[in-house]
């Protein structure tokens, strides 16, 4: 329907502010109230993202769909109001509402201290706005405002719920992210100057191959730092390891799954498509920082007492594969980094709650104190096991299509990249895979294997119960799903993926 | 069933789901279920075993010389071929449906494009090498099924299976032994704290290793492989809660992960080599005839070798074997035994082409191939002779014999380290099995405490055991004889004489070790405590099976049978140019000789106490070589203390020091800097300077105020005075420039 | 009769009478002394009256003393109501303007 074609998107990024505003007015005290608003909202964003899905053209996945083109918006900077996905972002939007209502489910009975749901919730509904606003934004300035938008929420999650060293790390958070940003709104400015005076994302796209080569470069370097840092990319991550934390169950579930794919999303549309020149120069480092990143982070995750802080080094590792399949600027690669983006969403998703359920029976998180946890938990153990293999890129679980593709993409990256350099990281990228091993299986076997210390062994642990169920079994049946059944994905990125690697095939020569 | 074959696979998957959520509440706490899939999955194998059989051997492969000019000719008859392909499956395919699945299609079939299955480019039949250089025996066609698994970047991966004789020979082996270990469980694992997951685990497992093994594709292959290395750290750490077991789960893990790093990497290299496609007949099609540069084949062969190094415990990555024996005995006998340990070894055997022509086996001497497997072979029969826990023994003995199946791919011997596969799954999962029917009955896998004097109170475990050894041994005429045998003929016949004589040595000390073996377990005094007594049907019987096949399943590669060359050996092979030799009776009876003085060396030794006893305590050198086996060449103080140690302990700490103190140090230490520079600002530019200046202001006209006060007295003289001097002033200056 | 006979007698007596005035405590003295300016005034302007055979001076002069008069009345006035209040003429007492 030509209605919902128009009004898709645009229903999809603002109902939850509906629903924000309706909680406004139910009293702090009526809980269930508060709980059923927002799940209604999250549900009804979420139908709303079903019905793009039924109606999404898979005949022209390449193309912008749902786009009722660019309507006025700031005039004074020639910003237009200009939405639309494709086969990339149709997968993050999806991911982003379904995440955001199992956060909801999950929070039934979960609230962290000091319990107050409106604003926690109110909170979580700014920070859907914010993330499903970030992938169907077409204008850059449009783009940054969502962008920027889900600092504040996640900050004042950090800052009020979070652990004992919350105002260290929500502050942290807030200005490193603010940092990059400054410089990506530079390069905003920089593209917005030099190729034509428009935010406008797919006109940028045709437009900006004239930008001279030294100015392409600098601007990159802007647009770099700004998505680096969120990414997280070695040496600029050290603001996730305290954040993820410190941070709520929930609030680290937000951050690890989609959050941190607002980073290497802003790569794949905005930086690459629109300066292919700069990306081909600057492949070669952002390669080389992947890598880094995967090895650094998973010498990280060995080294951590805390399981929660070792989940979070894991994220940076992760994340060095899918910015190492976009550092090849192949087909295989970008499929891989989106593929890997979702996968890496569900399964460190899943890792967080697992951590946050268990802090939550045991009171700690400290690695030395766990242990047996399939004896008292068997449930909650399995579905830890189920999810470290997942995360080590077990093939048959989602996790493998994101490491593996990148791999085997380096071997042979877009024509005007080194060969060579590329095939070295590729070999450091498959000794990451053993690490990850290493720290994954390594933190089981403390956890989940042996008998429960003296401390907790009297105390009655309960396994997993109802909403722990209800919110974890779809991303658990997803993981698996998307495991052995990759075309779900695969099917829906390429073309688009092919569109922007059209680029290089075109730039690097034959 | 051949193009059905998909299904081997399928039911233990299926198995494993039941049993994870029904198995409970069965009465036979899910054996019910393992039992009935994996004997429907024998059953589905043998069929499919007898349909490969009949199959018309009609297809004759050029040697790889000629690959090219076949292939210009194939290509003009593809497009007719293929044309009269699907006509000719049509009207045939109903019949064959009816009449359920003959061999009768000449031409193999697949899913899509009608991409011919038969590679190595000349399809038409019959056609003769225009070289007379060695008769090339027509085979049978492997049977292919594949359906698009995704898109990526424009590229088709398809999923499905290739059977041929390698695939049914192996899937026959799988599942049967499998099936036995099923059964052997029901009562050595019976009142087990995890009975059912132990099953479920089982049919996963199994289901891994078909997978590979039935795989048209190496993505496929991964996949399985993977499966296997997650079920084999699930069925090794089975009793996690004892810290040892865990430990060695993981050490089994990372150690075939690391290895595996190969794997990863050599997939990549030839997917992108041979045209970005996984297949496995194309990939050897096209690194048979040259397609592939040296270089890249050179090093994705090295790189798949390391996978193998890792998965068929080869030097120098053999060390999680014999610590994975915490695993119960079944286990053992399935994976460490029979199926998993051979995943690389099938491996090579699968991607042969690649391996022949990045090595150039074919061209005698010394090859890394070979030589891993040489290595091996020696290391670990001497590491054999220092243990006393009897699964320690058969592990070491598995190690090294698939040293020799390593070395035989590697010599180019490929039929011999295949048929060496095949009968030594058979003899290896019985003596296991034979070690857990007499831990069954001691309680214990000590030999030297607590065995001793058994054959006469197991009987039936003994004689079976007994046969097992002896085959191991390579004595004729039971199975290992030929096997070791035709390793050895191929060695010396393609020139290789350096690994014909490790043979030699490894086959003396195999046959040297396992007596030691047998006579402390079985002989003698009994040394331990009870009564023990001979194990149940449930265990003696898959004991008896496989004692039979032991003995028999040798004849099947027998000179002047050799049916088991015909119904393996495949394009790859053929085209390859792999040689074939006469059974040689003088090598034959060397081989014998080696076996037969192995044993009786062993029985003088440690039966008889003849020979040099006490030599440890005598003699420093061999106190120092003893110890050095002791501690397995120290190679476990290398990679737990020192590689994984060093990297979780200190190399981990040290990038977590750096990330707080170096990284975040720069961030806290710009913070603090920003902070400082803040608090300058507002401590001395603003309030100071700034403010200064303003106060200032206002302080200096206080200051002249508080000055000027002074000439204020109140005093009205004082006051008339100043007019005075004014007007003065001004008088005198209006007069003086007036 | 030479003009500046009575202007150095003007001069002098105009000297004594702002020594007086700057340098006496007591009020009437000071009085006294400005009497005597305004006197030394006045006899500068009669003898420049006389100097220049004009009237003008001598009108001058009556002016002066009038005003003096007035002055001195006023001038003696406040003089009385410093005493009734402290008790004192001296001049070097009353300060109370003092910044």
């Amino acid at each position: 329907m030509d209605w919902f074609d128009s009004w898709a998107l645009t229903l999809a990024t603002f109902l939850p502010v509906v629903g924000i505003v309706v909680l406004a007015f139910v009293p702090r005290a009526q809980e269930s109230l508060i709980k059923t608003v927002t799940l209604v909202t999250t549900l009804a964003t979420a139908a709303v993202g079903v019905g793009i899905l039924a109606n999404f053209d898979y005949g022209s996945k390449g193309a912008l769909q749902f786009d009722p083109g660019p309507k006025t918006w700031i005039d004074a900077i020639n910003s237009q109001y200009h939405v639309g996905i494709d086969g990339i972002s149709l997968p993050l939007l999806v991911l982003s509402m379904f995440i955001s209502i199992l956060c909801v489910v999950y929070s039934w009975d979960h609230f962290p201290e000091p319990h107050n749901p409106k604003a926690f919730l109110m909170l979580l509904l700014v920070l859907e706005v914010g993330m499903n606003g970030t992938f169907v934004a077409q204008d850059l300035i449009l783009f940054f405002v969502f962008f920027e938008l889900v600092l504040l929420p996640m900050y004042f999650m950090i800052g009020v719920w979070g652990g004992p060293n919350r105002q260290y790390a929500s502050i942290k958070f807030f200005l490193f992210t603010l940092f990059g940003s400054a410089l990506m709104i530079l390069g905003f400015l920089a593209l917005f100057f030099n190729a034509g005076n428009t935010f406008d994302i797919p006109t940028l796209v045709e437009q900006a191959g004239n930008i001279p080569h030294n100015t392409q470069l600098w601007i990159f370097g802007g647009l770099f730092m700004g998505f680096a840092i969120k990414v997280p990319m070695f040496p600029f991550h050290t603001w996730l390891p305290d954040a993820h934390t410190e941070a709520p169950t929930v609030g680290s579930v937000v951050l690890a799954a989609v959050l941190l794919k607002l980073g290497t999303y802003g790569f794949i549309r905005i930086a690459i498509p629109i300066l292919p020149e700069a990306a081909i120069t600057w492949a070669p480092i952002i390669g080389g920082l992947a890598v880094v990143g995967i090895i650094y982070g998973a010498l990280g995750c060995l080294a951590q007492k805390d399981m929660k802080r070792l989940i979070a080094f894991s994220s940076v590792a992760h994340m060095g594969f899918v910015m190492l399949g976009i550092a090849t600027l192949t087909d295989f690669g970008i499929n891989a980094a989106v593929f890997g983006m979702v996968a890496h969403g569900l399964i460190t998703g899943m890792l967080f709650f697992v951590a946050g359920s268990i802090q939550e029976r045991f009171g700690t998180r400290e690695l030395a104190r766990l242990g047996g946890l399939l004896v008292q938990a068997p449930k909650l153990g399995w579905i830890l096991g189920f999810c470290a293999m997942a995360s080590l890129g077990l093939p048959g679980l989602a996790g493998f299509w994101g490491e593996f593709p990148a791999i085997l993409s380096a071997y042979q990256p877009a024509p005007g990249l080194s060969e060579p350099l590329f095939r070295f990281y590729m070999v450091v990228a498959a000794v990451g895979t053993v690490f990850a091993a290493g720290y994954l299986l390594w933190m089981y076997q403390r956890t989940a294997f042996g008998t429960p210390k003296e401390e907790f062994a009297k105390e009655h642990i309960h396994d997993v119960h109802g909403p722990e169920w209800l919110a974890w079994s779809p991303m658990l049946a997803l993981i698996f799903v998307l495991g052995v059944y990759p075309r779900l994905l695969f099917g829906v990125t390429d073309e688009a993926v092919q569109t922007v690697t059209a680029a290089f095939r075109a730039v690097g020569g034959p | 069933m051949l193009r059905n074959a998909f299904l081997i696979p399928l039911l233990p998957v299926v198995s494993f789901a039941l049993i994870l959520f029904f198995g409970k509440r069965l009465p036979g706490k899910g054996h019910e279920i393992g039992i009935l899939f994996v004997g429907g999955a024998f059953v589905l194998s043998s069929i499919c075993a007898v349909q490969w059989i009949s199959r018309p051997a009609d297809y004759t492969v050029p040697a790889a010389g000629h690959a090219e000019e076949s292939a210009a000719a194939a290509e003009g008859d593809h497009a007719e071929e293929s044309a009269a392909a699907a006509e000719g499956d049509h009207a045939e395919e109903s019949a064959a449906a009816a009449e359920g699945d003959h061999a009768e299609e000449p031409t193999a079939v697949s899913e899509d494009h009608a991409e011919e299955s038969a590679t190595a480019g000349a399809v038409s039949e019959g056609e003769e090498p225009t070289e007379g250089e060695h008769e090339v025996e027509p085979i049978r066609r492997p049977v292919d099924r594949q359906v698009t698994w995704f898109e990526s970047g424009g590229v088709e991966i398809k999923a499905g299976t290739h059977m041929d004789g390698l695939s049914v020979m192996l899937v026959f082996v799988v599942t049967l032994i499998s099936l036995l270990v099923h059964v052997f469980s029901t009562n050595y694992m019976h009142d087990d704290r995890r009975y059912t997951h132990f099953f479920a685990a089982l049919s996963l497992f199994t289901a891994g290793m078909l997978v590979m093994v039935t795989s048209s594709n190496t993505l496929q292959l991964l996949f399985g492989w993977e499966m296997m290395g997650l079920c084999s750290f699930m069925l090794i750490g089975h009793w996690w809660e004892e810290k040892n077991n865990s430990d060695a789960a993981l050490k089994a893990f990372f150690t075939t992960r690391t290895g595996d790093i190969g794997l990863l990497v050599g997939i990549s290299i030839l997917f992108f080599a041979a045209g970005q496609t996984f297949d496995i007949a194309t990939i050897n099609d096209q690194a048979l005839s040259g397609a592939i540069g040296h270089a890249a084949l050179l090093a994705a062969a090295a790189a798949l070798l390391c996978a193998v190094i890792g998965k068929s415990a080869q030097f120098p990555l053999h060390t999680w074997l014999p610590d994975a024996m915490a695993g119960p005995t079944p286990v053992s006998a399935l994976i460490h035994a029979a199926t998993m340990v051979v995943a690389g070894v099938y491996l090579i055997a699968r991607l042969y082409g690649v391996f022949w022509q990045a090595f150039d086996i074919g061209g005698g001497g010394i090859n890394p191939v070979a030589l891993v497997g040489g290595i091996t072979i020696l290391i670990a029969a001497a590491l054999a002779f220092v243990q006393s826990d009897i699964k320690k023994v058969l592990a070491y003995s598995t190690v090294s014999q698939l040293g020799y199946m390593v070395m035989a791919l590697g010599v180019g011997a490929w039929t011999a380290g295949i048929f060496h596969l095949f009968t030594h799954a058979f003899f290896k999962g019985l003596l296991f099995l034979g070690a857990g029917s007499v831990s069954h009955s001691v309680h214990s896998f000590d030999m030297k405490k607590d065995m001793g004097g058994l054959k006469n109170t197991m009987p039936i475990t003994y004689r079976t055991f007994l046969v097992g050894s002896v085959a191991l041994a390579g004595v004729p005429p039971l199975a290992g004889f030929w096997s070791k045998d035709e390793i050895l003929v191929g060695a010396s016949g393609n020139g290789y004489p350096l690994f014909l004589v490790i043979g030699l040595i490894g086959a003396f000390m195999t046959a040297c070790y396992m007596t030691r073996c047998v006579y402390l377990t079985f002989f003698g005094e009994f040394r331990g405590h009870g009564h023990p007594h001979e194990s149940p049907k449930a265990i003696t019987g898959p004991l008896v099976i496989l004692a039979g096949f032991s003995v028999f399943a040798g004849f099947l590669n027998a000179p002047g049978i050799e049916l088991f060359s015909k119904w393996t050996e495949n394009t790859t092979v053929i085209a390859a140019g792999v040689a074939h030799h006469e059974f040689s009776i003088p090598l034959a009876f060397v081989g014998t000789l080696m076996g037969v003085l192995g044993i009786a060396a062993g029985w003088a030794y440690y039966a008889r106490n003849l020979g040099p006893h006490r030599l440890t305590q005598r003699s420093r050198p061999a106190l120092a070589g003893y110890r050095f086996l002791e501690n397995k060449y120290f190679l476990d103080r290398l990679y737990t203390d020192m590689v994984v140690g060093g990297i979780k302990g200190p190399v981990a700490r040290a990038t977590y020091w750096i990330n707080q103190n170096v990284i975040d140090g720069v961030l806290n230490g710009t913070a603090a800097v920003s902070r400082a520079v803040a608090n300058f600002t507002y401590d001395v530019v603003d309030q100071k300077l700034v403010d200064g200046a303003v106060n200032g202001a206002g302080v200096g006209a206080e200051e002249g105020g508080s000055v000027l006060r002074v000439l204020q007295t109140g005093r009205v003289q004082q006051y008339a005075a100043f007019l005075f001097g004014a007007v003065v002033l001004m008088g005198g200056a209006l007069v003086l420039f007036a | 009769m030479y003009l500046n006979q009575f202007l150095l007698l003007a001069a002098f007596l105009f000297c004594v009478g702002v020594y007086g005035v700057l340098a006496r405590k007591n009020g009437v003295l000071v009085l006294m002394s400005v009497e005597l300016i305004l006197n030394a005034v006045n006899v500068n302007l009669v003898a420049f009256g006389a100097f220049h055979n004009t009237v003008v001076g001598q009108v001058f002069a009556l002016f002066v003393i009038a005003i003096a008069a007035a002055e001195v009345g006023v001038g003696l006035a406040i003089v009385l109501l410093i005493y009734r209040n402290k008790q004192s003429i001296d001049l070097s007492e009353v300060d109370l303007m003092k910044g």
